[in-house]
């Protein structure tokens, strides 16, 4: 070892760099920047993928203005209507390569837009490059509307004219008044779905269960029916009554259509029943774009998926990915705590325990598939087929348990995410000093006493610790998932006005799955990347608002122990 | 030194511990008497602790503790079958070498044991809680923060605190380790005057390093030396008196 003593009396410029490089590195500097390096470019990373994913997600519901387009091309001339749904520039050289007899390229990089033209039941494909130096004019039509349809996507045109029942309405003002029409449709379409599902699912839920009581007397040898029967009547007149006002509702439903004219200047016909939404981007101001936007937002959070997942909302992915984490968690604490209470504070502390320990730390470490795999074979096909035999013999050969559901996947999720409930309580309860335990046990307490009034509080912060972790691992994990319960679109939520309330034997949509779903199996690429993104932030933000009511709680319990534990 | 059975609390025979193979305490045998103080001394790590841990079973919890010998709490052996080991320390209290408040309010803290049974019936609780804080020279200073955490009290505080807690249950028998070693003279003073004030309910064993206190404080003393009972005597015969050369060098402060 040099001494920096000696540094004077040999000045060569070399050494005294290296030396002093040397002593940088032992001053333990280096290690100080390189993880607050890393630590930085973490940060950024975190928050570079957050920004862009709520970027590129929440620019979807702003209402666009709504371009008219004519541009030309070397074999023809066209009108596009559409809002611009991406830009970018690609360069001339490639541009050139694959048009090599343009020759009214301006210098520079070739930009170009996506339209979104909308109107796919007439102009095929509903996303249009077009190269921006090929424009010749573009304006803004203050009188062109968006109709957001629950089929066939948005269509753009200028209204032309209302019709009743096949007669042309004479009014002045087109606008307030096929708004008027559309309220109507809207809150008749309300009625007749609430009809649909409070009134009609209903019933059938409870035929169901009449036939079920039958196949039950019928496994028991009881033919007697008279009474199953009257009751089913009962039900089918309701029903048909219902069926009835439903009809009548559809007659009304079907009454009024507009005729709008599109692009390419020819009539298309919409029908009333069949609007969502509709509004003139180009005539509103940016207070009303604003809510506008709110309320798309809104719509996106609340309402059910359409068209195979491709546009609605996402409330039923959103409520099965919160309710999956919630019944996870609750399944995983007490299991996890009781399993660590066991191996930490009872277990005799021998070569079993620790080769349990290590099992469980490896537990962690495998493949979530593997889970899934388990889970469909033990879970589903084992307990919930011997639940069916046992409980539900009459609903055979249909299996009420012994299919993949709710219960099956939050359990599953609960044994991939309970070894780091066992381990981080574990750590809590090591970290109770004995002066307390001995403290509880010298006043007459038994061990169990000792354990629920001293250490069990005490270590809640660190089982919460564990909890936290297990969510943020079970609330981000798909692949199991399909193996045991999620599917691409789910005839019922979990929860609903049935006895018993909440359903753990049904399937249920995932926002995970669901990126999974709209994001790699609809044809639609273009149409439906927004939303991919838009559902991808309402994961990560449902992750972080899961974490953080956990990390907040902790805190707080850890507040009141902390001098305790020091 | 004899007294009659009926005066003796804890009567120790021929008893010896080890710790694995080590042994820390070798056939010892003493009477404590009832409603007396008895200090134990010795220099550090003869096994004062050791000891009186043994007269309410803490020792139990530590696996690798073996124990021969019999003690008697009133005549009753402490290691039958049939003893409770909850309800034997019950019976005899203990107060450690360092504080060691519960996370709890500070009236959570004192009704602790109380509330493990339910001898003492819940509208009696609160009146028992103050008696303990009384008694303990405590309720003074806290009467107005009951509800506040233990944790916020000063060292001295707590270390009545935990005395409060331990004599909250009544117990026959108050093991003292080292109550005052952590202390300003005034916190010892206030301790001593307790202890002597405690006395006259309780039957009273304490560690202490400091020579004055055990003469102030205690009617016996119980010098140990490397495990063994060397001398024990009225503390007036150990510390003007004593037999052994070994406890005049150590009361004397030759050595300790
Ligand atoms: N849990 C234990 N495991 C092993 N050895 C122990 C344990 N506790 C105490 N000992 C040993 O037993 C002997 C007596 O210890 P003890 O704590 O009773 O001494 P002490 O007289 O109370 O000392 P001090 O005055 O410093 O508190 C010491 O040699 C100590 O190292
Ligand atoms: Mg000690």
């Amino acid at each position: 070892m040099e001494t920096y003593d000696r540094l004077p009396i040999e000045p060569g410029l070399q050494r005294k760099h290296s030396v002093s490089i040397r002593r940088w590195f032992r001053s333990g500097d280096p290690w100080i920047w390189l993880s607050a390096t890393a630590v930085g470019v973490s940060i950024v990373a975190v928050v570079g993928l957050i920004t862009l994913i709520a970027w590129k997600g929440l620019a979807h519901f702003w209402p666009a203005d709504v371009h008219t387009i004519e541009y030309h091309d070397e074999w023809d001339e066209y009108v596009l209507v559409g809002e611009i749904a991406q830009r970018e520039s690609i360069s001339r050289d490639l541009y050139q390569e694959f048009n090599p007899s343009d020759t009214e390229l301006p210098p520079g990089s070739v930009r170009r837009w996506m339209m979104k033209t909308g109107n796919r039941k007439v102009n095929a494909p509903d996303f249009r490059w077009i190269d921006v130096h090929l424009i010749e004019s573009k304006i803004q039509d203050p009188n062109m509307v968006v109709f957001e349809r629950s089929e066939w996507g948005n269509a753009y045109g200028t209204i032309v004219e209302l019709r009743e029942s096949g007669q042309t309405i004479a009014v002045d003002d087109l606008w307030s008044e096929l708004k008027r029409r559309v309220q109507r449709a809207s809150s008749l379409r309300n009625t007749s779905e609430k009809l649909q599902k409070r009134s009609i699912d209903q019933i059938n839920y409870q035929l169901e269960r009449l036939r079920l009581q039958q196949r039950k007397r019928e496994l028991r040898g009881n033919f007697e029916t008279a009474d199953l029967n009257t009751k089913q009547s009962e039900l089918i007149q309701e029903y048909e009554l219902h069926e009835q006002s439903l009809r009548e509702i559809d007659e009304k439903l079907q009454r009024d259509q507009v005729v709008i004219r599109i692009a390419n200047g020819s009539e298309s016909i919409i029908e009333l029943r069949d609007i969502e939404h509709l509004w003139r981007p180009n005539s509103m101001s940016f207070l009303s774009k604003f809510g506008h936007y709110v309320s798309t937002i809104w719509n996106f959070l609340t309402q059910d998926s359409r068209e195979a997942n491709t546009e609605g909302g996402i409330f039923p992915a959103l409520f099965g990915t919160i309710l999956m984490v919630i019944l996870m968690s609750v399944l995983v604490t007490p299991f996890g705590v009781i399993a660590a209470v066991y191996l930490r504070e009872y277990a005799r502390q021998g070569t079993l325990v620790r080769l349990i320990r290590i099992a469980v730390n490896n537990l962690a470490g495998v493949p979530s598939i593997v889970y899934g795999v388990f889970g469909l074979g033990f879970f589903v096909y084992l307990i919930g087929g011997t639940i069916d035999d046992l409980f539900f013999e009459a609903a055979k050969p249909a299996p009420t348990f012994g299919t993949p559901g709710l219960i099956w996947a939050s359990l599953t999720l609960a044994l991939l995410t309970v070894p780091v409930v066992i381990v981080s309580t574990e750590e809590g309860l090591t970290r109770i000093p004995s002066a307390l335990r001995e403290g509880s046990l010298a006043l007459g307490a038994t061990k169990a006493e000792t354990l629920f009034k001293v250490v069990m509080p005490m270590a809640s912060p660190a089982m919460l610790t564990g909890v936290i972790l297990a969510i943020a691992r079970a609330a981000g994990e798909v692949a199991p998932l399909m193996l045991v319960g999620v599917v691409k679109l789910a005839p019922s939520l979990p929860i609903d006005g049935n006895f018993p309330f909440l359903h753990l034997d049904r399937k249920f949509m995932h926002l995970g799955f669901h990126i999974y779903d709209v994001g790699f199996q609809s044809p639609n690429v273009d149409a439906v990347r927004p939303l991919v993104f838009a559902t991808a932030l309402l994961l990560i933000l449902i992750i972080i608002v899961l974490n953080l009511t956990a990390i907040l709680l902790r805190n707080r319990l850890e507040a009141r122990y902390r001098e305790a534990l020091q | 030194m004899e007294l009659p059975d009926s005066d003796i609390s804890l009567n120790v025979v021929n008893l010896s511990l080890s710790y694995a193979d080590k042994p820390a305490l070798q056939n010892i045998t003493m009477k404590i008497p009832k409603q007396r103080v008895t200090a134990l001394i010795g220099p550090s790590g003869c096994g004062k602790s050791t000891l009186i841990r043994c007269f309410n079973r803490m020792n139990d919890l530590i696996d690798s503790v073996s124990v021969t010998g019999r003690i008697e709490l009133n005549k009753l052996d402490i290691h039958d079958k049939n003893v409770d080991v909850a309800q034997l320390r019950r019976q005899v209290g203990m107060v450690f070498q360092r504080p060691n408040p519960f996370p709890k309010s500070i009236e959570e803290n004192v009704a602790y044991g109380l509330r493990l049974t339910k001898e003492v019936p819940k509208s009696e609780l609160e009146s028992r809680v103050e008696w303990a804080l009384k008694s303990a020279a405590l309720w003074d200073e806290v009467k107005d923060r009951l509800k506040d955490t233990a944790l916020g009290l000063s060292g001295g505080q707590q270390q009545r605190l935990v005395i409060a807690r331990a004599i909250a249950v009544q117990p026959s028998v108050l093991l003292l380790d080292e109550p005052a070693s952590a202390l300003d003279p005034i916190s010892t003073l206030k301790i001593e005057e307790l202890i002597a004030e405690l006395k006259t309910q309780y039957t009273i064993a304490i560690v202490t390093h400091n020579m004055q206190q055990a003469a102030r404080v205690s009617d016996f003393t119980a010098f140990l030396y490397l495990g063994e009972l060397i001398e024990f005597n009225n503390t007036r015969t150990i510390f003007t008196n004593p037999r052994q050369e070994k406890t005049e060098d150590y009361v004397s402060g030759r050595y300790g």
